[in-house]
């Protein structure tokens, strides 16, 4: 058969457009779209904080003593960039595709498949962004952050929010039915929530846990929110900076051509 | 305007779409009618590039929609069988973000949707979700949502498909009204009226190939004749007298249908001499062309 290459085709700026669209539905919804990201550090500080800490006790670790109010608390917002972007992109995205055919109006337009997908994954970055600024202010409000340092998990938001829309979106292309989301929730998302130096440091794991750890996005999410929530030096993020944008490098040409597969026949 | 050369879509081994060649002049209305899984919806896909073609050649407004595939989106309006409006979306806001996906300004997107909300008849639901309109008015947003670019070809896939004869004739209208004004129309329909009606020209396609094409009224001439003469319940003396006098007719056991150009003598006889009752002379139709060129039989 003569099958013509389907080149792949690099998105343009009109990619903003279909960022447009889903800012705009955004915007109607504001109220209850704003409240989990402030009202969920309030819970976890209050039960891990208050409840748990006086268990627990101050964490020593290379960097120093802190409490382990102090600990969590970045934590807790590279847990919100993982979870906003990943929800965002799968679950989201994938309702706007299958049941609404989103894509395929915007498909009879002159955006291409690639600008389609890359708005969507830039959109799933900016609800991490969004998430992250409304935590900034509300953990500001504990005295538990260190400024101006602070103010650079906004650009770790962007980084952590774009490699964990690029995955959302590779499984968005493979599912076949939106249950299916379960399998990378319970498999990727939830290990990753507990194991990646998020509510304990890494130190405490057995060296071979230590290791599957630093192959998980989260885990370096976290030691950026924890670099510039607690103003620690920046050079020791080099390794998570460096992991973070080649895990964009792979997977977003993959969610790429892995939709180009799902959707055109 | 488009100019389809050997045009194919292979799915694995079907091949929905076999080798067709057919061209649509400016300002024309052109229909692609044929049964269910005919490859009507294939081949307009191809058009815009949301499928992309096996084979062929394939240009529109002179460019080869290989290479210009997006310059050539931008000039056409496409209305899909399935209304994919967004439901997260206002009816204006349906009109005014597509505006922006074709990279019109927000003012002049805000002034086409004014004057496309009045051309549909929808400004008092303006403000409405889409899910709180009904069929009429989805189709309706539909083709307005296909017109925001001021295309300068128009596609519509069973543009009228499951509505009310109100909405379709107010639908027709419309269409009627844009063809009026110049602009090309594609059209896919399973309603031989509404074919015969908008449609300059149109192809009967089955199983992925062209069967004819021409005007309704040069294909019902030279495919059926001007009249029919339907008999319900025949005897044996009346199929006797047809089978002799060499009329071509379809046998559908309880129904003949005749394909008598000859009209009205023939039907004088016939029901003179073998007709108590359930006879009828009547003009032939497009309907008559497809049943015939298509089969009677159910498709899948
Ligand atoms: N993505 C696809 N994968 C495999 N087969 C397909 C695909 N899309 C269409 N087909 C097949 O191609 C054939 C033509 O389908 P198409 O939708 O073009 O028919 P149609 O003429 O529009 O029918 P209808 O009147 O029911 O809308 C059908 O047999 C259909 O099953
Ligand atoms: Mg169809």
């Amino acid at each position: 058969m003569n099958r013509r290459p389907v080149s792949p085709r690099l998105p343009t700026r009109r990619l903003l457009r279909v960022w447009q669209r889903n800012w705009l539905v955004y915007r109607q919804t504001w109220l209850i779209s704003f409240l989990p990201p402030l009202l969920e550090p309030c819970f976890y500080l209050l039960a891990f904080g208050i409840g748990l800490a006086q268990m627990v006790g101050p964490v020593i670790s290379s960097a120093g003593t802190i409490s382990y109010t102090a600990f969590i608390a970045p934590a807790l917002v590279a847990i919100n960039i993982m979870q906003s972007a990943f929800f965002e992109t799968t679950y989201a995205s994938f309702v706007r595709m299958y049941y609404q055919k989103t894509f395929a109006a915007m498909l009879a337009t002159p955006l291409t498949l690639e600008e389609i997908i890359t708005g969507e994954i830039l959109w799933g970055a900016t609800k991490a962004v969004i998430g992250s600024a409304l935590m900034l202010i509300v953990i500001s409000c504990f005295g538990l952050f260190h400024f101006p340092s602070a103010l650079l998990l906004l650009p770790a938001a962007l980084l952590g929010g774009l490699a964990f829309a690029c995955a959302g979106m590779v499984f968005t292309a493979i599912v076949p039915a939106i249950e299916t989301f379960n399998l990378p929730v319970f498999l990727f998302i939830t290990p990753m929530f507990l194991f990646s130096g998020t509510f304990f440091p890494l130190d405490n794991l057995p060296a071979w846990a230590q290791f599957v750890a630093q192959l998980l996005p989260l885990t370096h999410v976290v030691e950026l929110c924890r670099a510039a929530g607690l103003g620690h030096p920046l050079p020791a993020t080099a390794p998570a900076l460096a992991y973070l944008t080649l895990w964009c490098l792979i997977l977003f040409p993959l969610a790429l051509i892995a939709m180009r597969r799902r959707l055109i026949h | 305007m488009i100019v389809a050369t050997s045009l194919r879509k292979a799915f694995g081994k079907l091949r929905a779409v076999d080798d067709i060649t057919f061209s649509v002049s400016p300002g024309e209305c052109f229909g692609i009618l044929g049964p269910n899984g005919a490859g009507k919806t294939t081949t307009i896909r191809m058009l815009f590039g949301f499928t992309p073609k096996s084979a062929g050649r394939l240009q529109l407004f002179g460019l080869d929609i290989d290479q210009h595939l997006r310059q050539v989106k931008a000039r056409i309006g496409v209305c899909p069988q399935e209304n994919n409006l967004d439901p997260d979306l206002s009816v204006r806001q349906n009109l005014e973000m597509y505006a922006r996906y074709f990279d019109i300004p927000p003012p002049l997107a805000r002034r086409r949707a004014d004057q496309l909300l009045s051309f549909i008849a929808l400004e008092h639901r303006q403000n409405a979700r889409i899910g709180e309109l009904s069929g009429g008015m989805l189709r309706r947003l539909v083709l307005a949502r296909a017109l925001i670019n001021e295309p300068e070809l128009l596609i519509l896939d069973e543009p009228t498909t499951g509505l009310d004869p109100q909405s379709r004739h107010q639908l027709w209208n419309r269409v009627e009204a844009l063809k009026a004004r110049g602009l090309t129309v594609l059209l896919t329909t399973h309603y031989m009226d509404e074919a015969a009606r908008l449609c300059d020209r149109l192809m009967i396609v089955d199983q992925g190939k062209i069967l004819v094409e021409g005007t309704p009224l040069q294909l019902i001439h030279d495919h059926v004749g001007a009249e029919i003469i339907e008999v319900a319940s025949p005897n044996a003396d009346l199929r006797a007298f047809v089978d002799r006098s060499g009329t071509p007719y379809e046998d559908l056991g309880h129904r003949l249908i005749i394909y008598a150009s000859g009209g009205a003598e023939y039907y004088h006889t016939l029901s003179r001499e073998f007709c108590q009752s359930g006879c009828m002379l009547r003009p032939a139709t497009l309907e008559d062309v497809f049943l015939r060129l298509t089969g009677r039989e159910l498709r899948e």
